[in-house]
């Protein structure tokens, strides 16, 4: 009876996990196209479908397979990635304010960006490929830094001593940059600023690129450790007492975690905040499982990020604002909601 | 029988809290703290673009003589900002010891109420909508700012049942955070403003003139009096909330009264200098590491050392590099870096 009434459980809350992920599915098609509509010119859904299928304007096309597109692909690709991976980062630590930040990512790569910004002569060619490159050099830097300091060498890695790390390292490149930003030229200091507020800016098929085979081999990656990360979210020791090998596993899924946010960083620059606060919509949808978790996070943060990126085009035309602004924006007021409603 | 357990009972209470409370290292580490305070200034005053001996600084301060420029120097410009620096310093070093004693978080400080962060948002707007505004107005309003932001994420640890937890008040305090940075963000990056902003946040005493001191010194000695006042409450709270409340204390009118102070000291401190994170996080540490758990040497000793500590960097930060400055904010959470890797690794709690 027991266990009959736990399976039927199981095959509700599945079945329930199931449904979230159609609707939210179903939304960013939605907000794709939505999306696509947006902007100086105007692309309604029959000229999108018609554009898709070869038989739209130059013009059209133009604007759909140049423009829009390949930026909207990036916002998919760079929410689910960074969603996905403040989920293994909360699962890991078992903090629920961990986040990609955390492990001095956005720090290292603005600050990067940075050094390059205020010391390469301002032509206009170089930086659109060489900074992606710059951005994952110096987001991988500082995560190894931040694993070599919190490494000891009779304990392993603890994620107290992890997250602790991280916050001090990220504060002292925040410090060395506030410096180098001082002395920057006002143009200078405008681009290195919307960059760490978190725009698309790569809008670019190269970039979807080079950002796809990340995605495509640290996202299946994942999910397919959902089990184990289950497991480690019972604590350390029973974990270990469950057959998991647990230092080997923390290891190779935080490896995970930081290739897909330092990937994902360095097309979008700092949209920290998606990281922290997908995990925790998609817990509260499809509660704790990972099977179901990670998925739902992935889609919650992809629907963010285009969601934001699409409010951030179209509110104050012909300018726009960062999508990580707007993220911010929106995710902060609910996150303060659910605390003054949440029980403990 | 119980009357024979009882009295023993306390000695060892007493003893081990003896042991852990050190009032013998307190009293030297305030006497030795304020003469070194005092030298401290000294040097931060006579040192600087212009070299001006120790004597004349004395003279200066003693027998001013408005003809001689030397003593216009001292009187005009170093001598407010460097009382500015050390009035500062007391306040982020007293306001983080309030807020990790209320916390029970070893990585409280007073940014965690959003004080910063309001205030940042406020400065953004001043400088988007009414640039040119008087520096004591930008004071006024990013003071404003401050109280604005720790009264939301008060509001909201005070509306969810259950009450005000530790961790909650964090949690709200980092989403505050992310949502008026954000914005100030948006604010600045449309305004071209940014890089005013960046200097304050960098954080500053340069700008610290007479005016301001004389506003800000009443409030800041009264809050510091208040928390000297309230401090053996703050011990009784940084054993636990559950054990304050069997000792007799009301601790949700302790709780308001701490945060009180805390808006008062660091408010007005962020409002003049910027946001000069780390001295509330470092020096509350340092301290007791030096004199223990007792709340009542913690905030003294915390308040000179403090002091000294924003002076010092004041004065690193003009030597470095002359004539630039590095700004103090940055040079103070570089210094923080090490001590704070330092605490990680020997950091046995969890979070």
């Amino acid at each position: 009876m027991g266990s009959a009434s736990y399976s039927l459980y199981e095959r509700r809350s599945k079945r329930r996990g199931i449904t979230v992920l159609a609707i939210l599915g179903a939304l960013i098609v939605v907000t794709f196209i939505i999306s696509v509509n947006t902007g100086y010119i105007r692309l309604g859904p029959l000229d999108l479908i018609r554009t898709l299928f070869g038989s739209g304007t130059d013009k059209q096309e133009l604007i759909l397979f140049e423009f829009r597109l390949p930026r909207i692909v990036i916002s998919v690709l760079v929410g689910a990635g960074l969603a996905v991976s403040g989920c293994v980062m909360q699962g890991i630590s078992r903090n629920a304010l961990a986040d990609p930040g955390i492990l001095g990512i956005n720090a290292g790569a603005g600050l990067m960006v940075m050094l390059f910004v205020a010391f390469y002569p301002a032509t206009a060619a170089a930086p659109v490929f060489l900074l992606p490159l710059l951005s994952l050099l110096g987001a991988g830097l500082t995560a190894l830094l931040i694993f070599t300091l919190a490494y000891k060498r009779h304990e392993g890695l603890s994620s107290t001593r992890l997250l602790l790390t991280g916050i001090a390292v990220a504060a002292g490149i925040s410090a060395a940059t506030i410096v180098l930003t001082l002395s920057l030229s006002p143009e200078k200091y405008q681009f290195v600023a919307t960059w760490m507020a978190g725009s698309i800016w790569g809008s670019n098929w190269k970039f979807v690129l080079a950002l796809l085979p990340w995605i495509f081999i640290l996202l299946p990656f994942v999910f397919y450790k959902a089990r184990v990360m289950n497991v480690l979210n019972l604590g350390d020791t029973t974990a270990t007492g469950l057959g998991a090998s647990v230092p080997r596993e923390q290891l190779v899924l935080l490896a995970a975690a930081v290739g897909l946010a330092a990937s994902c960083v360095s097309v979008s620059g700092g949209i920290g905040f998606v990281g922290l606060i997908g995990p925790h919509l998609a817990r509260r949808l499809v509660g704790p499982k990972h099977q179901m978790l990670l998925p739902a996070a992935a889609l919650v943060g992809s629907l963010l990020v285009i969601v934001s990126d699409t409010i951030g085009r179209w509110i104050i035309q012909p300018s726009e604002i960062a999508a990580g602004i707007i993220v911010a924006v929106l995710g902060a007021p609910y996150f303060l909601y659910l605390l003054a409603r949440a029980r403990s | 029988m119980s009357q024979h357990v009882h009295p023993l009972k306390d000695e060892a209470a007493e003893k081990s809290f003896k042991l852990r409370s050190r009032p013998w290292a307190a009293t030297f580490l305030l006497t030795g703290g304020l003469v070194a305070l005092v030298l401290g200034l000294g040097l931060s005053v006579s040192f600087g673009a212009k070299a001006i001996p120790l004597y004349t600084v004395w003279q200066a301060v003693f027998s001013f003589n408005p003809d001689v420029t030397e003593h216009q120097i001292i009187q005009e410009l170093r001598l407010p900002r460097v009382l500015g620096g050390a009035m500062v310093g007391a306040c982020f070093a007293v306001a983080g010891a309030i807020m990790q004693g209320m916390t029970r978080n070893p990585l409280a400080d007073s940014g965690l109420l959003g004080l910063n962060a309001g205030a940042g948002f406020m400065l953004s707007l001043c400088f988007a909508f009414f640039p040119g505004l008087p520096y004591m107005y930008l004071i006024l309003y990013s003071f404003l700012g401050a109280a604005l932001g720790t009264a939301i994420v008060f509001g909201i640890g005070a509306l969810a049942r259950g009450g005000l937890t530790p961790v909650r008040l964090v949690l709200a305090g980092a989403a505050l955070s992310a949502l008026l940075g954000a914005l100030s963000e948006g604010i600045s990056l449309y305004f071209r403003t940014g890089q005013d902003l960046a200097f304050w946040y960098a954080g500053g005493v340069a700008g610290t003139k007479w005016p301001q001191l004389k506003i800000m010194f009443p409030w800041v000695a009264a809050a510091i009096v208040g928390a000297i006042v309230l401090s053996r409450s703050l011990t009784m709270l940084s054993l636990g909330e559950d054990i304050a409340k069997g000792l007799g204390q009301r601790t949700k009118l302790v709780k308001l009264v701490c945060a009180v102070i805390v808006l008062i000291l660091a408010g007005s401190a962020v409002s003049v200098v910027g946001a000069v994170g780390f001295v509330g996080l470092i020096i509350p540490h340092l301290t007791r590491y030096l004199v223990g758990v007792d709340y009542r040497w913690i905030i003294p000793c915390s308040a000179v050392l403090g002091s000294l500590l924003v002076i010092l960097a004041d004065l690193a930060a003009r030597m470095i590099n002359p004539p630039q400055e590095i700004p103090i904010g940055a040079l103070i959470a570089l210094l923080g870096v090490p001590f704070f890797l330092y605490l990680a690794r020997n950091e046995r709690r969890s979070l």
